[in-house]
């Protein structure tokens, strides 16, 4: 598992950029007591509109969701950042992402309330963040540049 | 690299792993820094728009009364009458097998079905039926019997008495209470007999047909003691109370204009509605529908379509500019205004109709310094919305409420100079069922307050608004005090008066005032 240096720099770099956006996402939901994934979860197109729609009517399923979703971004974000059980979290994320994806998916005939930022067809920016973030499983980089490396490094800290 | 794994291999912890190990920690910091400054910024926000500001949100449903099974005879159950008593709870079994059928592949359907299933028993029974087209009545008589919200060949109650009269129905022992969906040239003169035979009374808008009969009503219902209230079922929707508290603590200041509009686009919107087939002389008591109108030979089109004419109907004055008037009545208590004047003409539907199918009015308020404006066409759908215009803000309401700032504004001066407030973007919404009102502060949240997302309603809460109305009315009789419901025989008597005021104003190309003193319009 040999990197060049320029390959270790892009890779973490890659991970800690993606860290950085999940913790901050999480970070602004867990602190804002009156944030709800509600009128996005209602706007949902694609196959799976119903499903969604079926979260944002239950109160249950809705303050469930919104828990699950703050504080897995935020923790998701924690570990990409600190480079830390990045394997877990890599793949949680792609998870969160390809959840994304489906409720507001790119594709050509469905129309969002909420705006998009740029043009898309089929390929968006979460579908970008999702592969990117497969790259960040596939290529670790904690044992290189994070806490992992510590923990690797030295048995007694672990213990 | 190779340097490295030889590093790991020594087991020891070197500076360079706790410089790797550690590096990202500031980042976190930095985020974190981020964060709470995004929190401060939005608790700051938040304070400074809020603190002084209380709406008022009415929460849940108000509790029915418990009292005996209140008898209720239903007079006009056509289109109308039908929905008034479906907000009862009275379906026709047909229809409930019909909804059903097209729950099948379309939720919105399953939803309506179980909505209505969902649906408080008001404790009331359907005992009597008047419509004088024949087919009308025994769908009516269908409906009033199911009062187990059953389809076909399900479980049924006893069968509602049809009556041919009104008068006759009204006088039936079995009767304590109307419910009148007749079209306008009709609402006073059966009001009045259930009235004078002490039955109470809830009655679709607008409250008369002619300016005379609206002092006899109000004379009548008021000596009768009986429980009134008008079908403006906007009473019971929670953004408008939400709106009056809001202006009650004056959030928007000096109010000097406000427009309302009606934009329709289709034959239905427009009174066009289908001739039933079995409609005939025979199965229609013409003689009784054309009652204190001017004689017509019989026409279907007349029948069916009888807001068209100003014979039967009070044209869009009555019929829709009333809806808009009431809830800003509600809301401000604007009551008669000083004048009105009234221009527009039939423009599109040229159908042989004498009532327009557009038409503006401006109403003058002039001890409250202000302009009520209406203006109606259709053959448009291009939505204009309600605004109430203020000096500090505007208040846009519709099932939802948004207040933004106007840049101008005095009471927002210090804020808007800090950049607390933005100019034209929301500062409240409020969005029913949300159970809050929100300084807004995240893009989304304005994204979507300002496209007045309606999808609360449609997500399983909704609760019709009609029902309310009716089940305010059935509480104000079962209380028995002497309570009158929001839209009472006074409310009602201005909702008149201000509609006949523009209608008048039309018809005779003229501005038309009112006198406080006398209570005429001159």
């Amino acid at each position: 598992m040999g990197y060049t240096k320029l390959q270790s720099f892009a890779l973490v770099i890659l991970r800690i950029t993606i860290g950085w956006h999940f913790l901050y996402e999480g970070g602004v939901k867990i602190l804002n007591p009156h944030w709800t994934a509600k009128s996005y979860l209602l706007d949902s197109g694609g196959f799976l509109k119903g499903f969604f729609e079926m979260i944002a009517g239950n109160q249950t399923l809705l303050s469930i969701s919104d828990t699950a979703n703050a504080w897995g971004l935020a923790l998701i974000g924690l570990s990409l950042l600190l480079g830390i059980f990045t394997r877990y979290s890599s793949i949680a994320g792609i998870v969160l992402l390809l959840l994304y994806y489906l409720s507001h998916p790119a594709f050509p005939g469905i129309e969002y309330l909420f705006p998009s930022d740029g043009s898309y067809f089929i390929i968006n920016k979460t579908l970008v963040e999702l592969f990117a973030l497969l790259v960040v499983f596939a290529f670790p980089t904690s044992h290189i540049f994070g806490l992992q490396r510590m923990i690797k490094s030295n048995k007694i800290f672990l213990a | 690299m190779a340097q490295e794994n030889q590093e790991n291999k020594s087991g020891k912890l070197s500076r360079r792993d706790i410089l790797a190990g550690l590096a990202a920690l500031p980042l976190v910091g930095i985020v974190g820094y981020g964060l709470l400054r995004n929190k401060a910024e939005a608790e700051k926000l938040n304070s400074s728009l809020l603190s002084d500001i209380k709406p008022e949100i009415q929460s849940g449903i108000p509790p029915l009364i418990e009292g005996k099974t209140l008898r209720i005879g239903i007079i006009g159950s056509g289109g109308r009458g039908g929905y008034l008593m479906k907000a009862m709870g009275f379906v026709n079994p047909e229809r409930i097998d019909e909804y059903t059928e097209k729950g099948k592949t379309d939720k919105y359907w399953a939803q309506y079905l179980e909505d209505f299933k969902a649906q408080d028993n008001l404790n009331i029974k359907i005992t009597a039926i008047c419509d004088v087209f024949d087919k009308n009545a025994e769908k009516g008589v269908a409906a009033g019997a199911n009062a187990y919200r059953n389809g076909k060949g399900g479980k049924m109650d006893d069968t509602p008495k049809r009556f041919t009269t009104y008068t006759e129905l009204i006088a039936s022992p079995d009767v304590d209470a109307v419910v009148i969906a007749t079209p306008d040239h009709w609402h006073v003169p059966v009001a009045l007999e259930a009235a004078r035979k002490g039955k109470h009374v809830y009655c679709e808008k607008p409250l008369s047909w002619s300016v005379a009969e609206t002092y006899e009503i109000r004379k009548v219902v008021k000596e009768s003691g009986i429980v009134f209230q008008l079908g403006h079922q906007g009473r019971q929707t929670e953004s408008y109370n939400v709106a009056k508290s809001l202006i009650k603590q004056d959030v928007i200041g000096k109010i000097s204009l406000i427009e309302v509009c009606t934009n329709r686009n289709d034959p239905n919107g427009a009174w066009v509605y289908d001739i039933d087939p079995e409609a005939n002389e025979k199965t229609i008591d013409w003689k009784q529908f054309i009652g204190q109108a001017p004689w017509h030979d019989f026409s279907l089109e007349r029948f069916f379509r009888w807001r068209c004419w100003w014979d039967y109907s009070t044209g869009l004055s009555g019929d829709l500019f009333t809806h808009e008037y009431d809830a800003l009545n509600q809301i401000l208590d604007l009551g008669i205004p000083n004048s009105a004047m009234a221009s527009g003409g039939i423009y599109f539907f040229k159908d042989g109709r004498t009532v327009p199918d557009v038409l503006n009015m401006a109403m003058e308020y002039s001890d409250r310094d202000l302009t009520l404006l209406y203006s109606a066409t259709l053959a448009s759908e291009k939505n204009r919305g309600k605004v109430i215009m203020g000096h500090d803000a505007y208040l846009e309401l519709s099932d939802t409420l948004i207040v933004s700032v106007d840049p101008q504004s005095t009471r927002y001066k210090e804020k808007l100079e800090q950049g607390l407030v933005e100019p034209f973007k929301p500062i409240f919404s409020y969005v029913p069922g949300q159970g809050a009102v929100d300084a807004v502060t995240s893009p989304t949240e304005k994204y979507f307050a300002g496209r007045g997302l309606l999808y609360t309603y449609r997500d399983g809460k909704a609760v019709d608004t009609t029902h309310l109305h009716l089940r305010e009315w059935i509480n104000c009789i079962r209380a028995g005090n002497g309570t009158q419901p929001s839209c009472n025989i006074d409310q009602a008597f201005e909702e008149a008066m201000t509609a006949h005021m523009g209608t008048i104003s039309y018809k005779e190309g003229r501005r038309t005032y009112w006198d406080k003193e006398k209570e005429v319009i001159v």
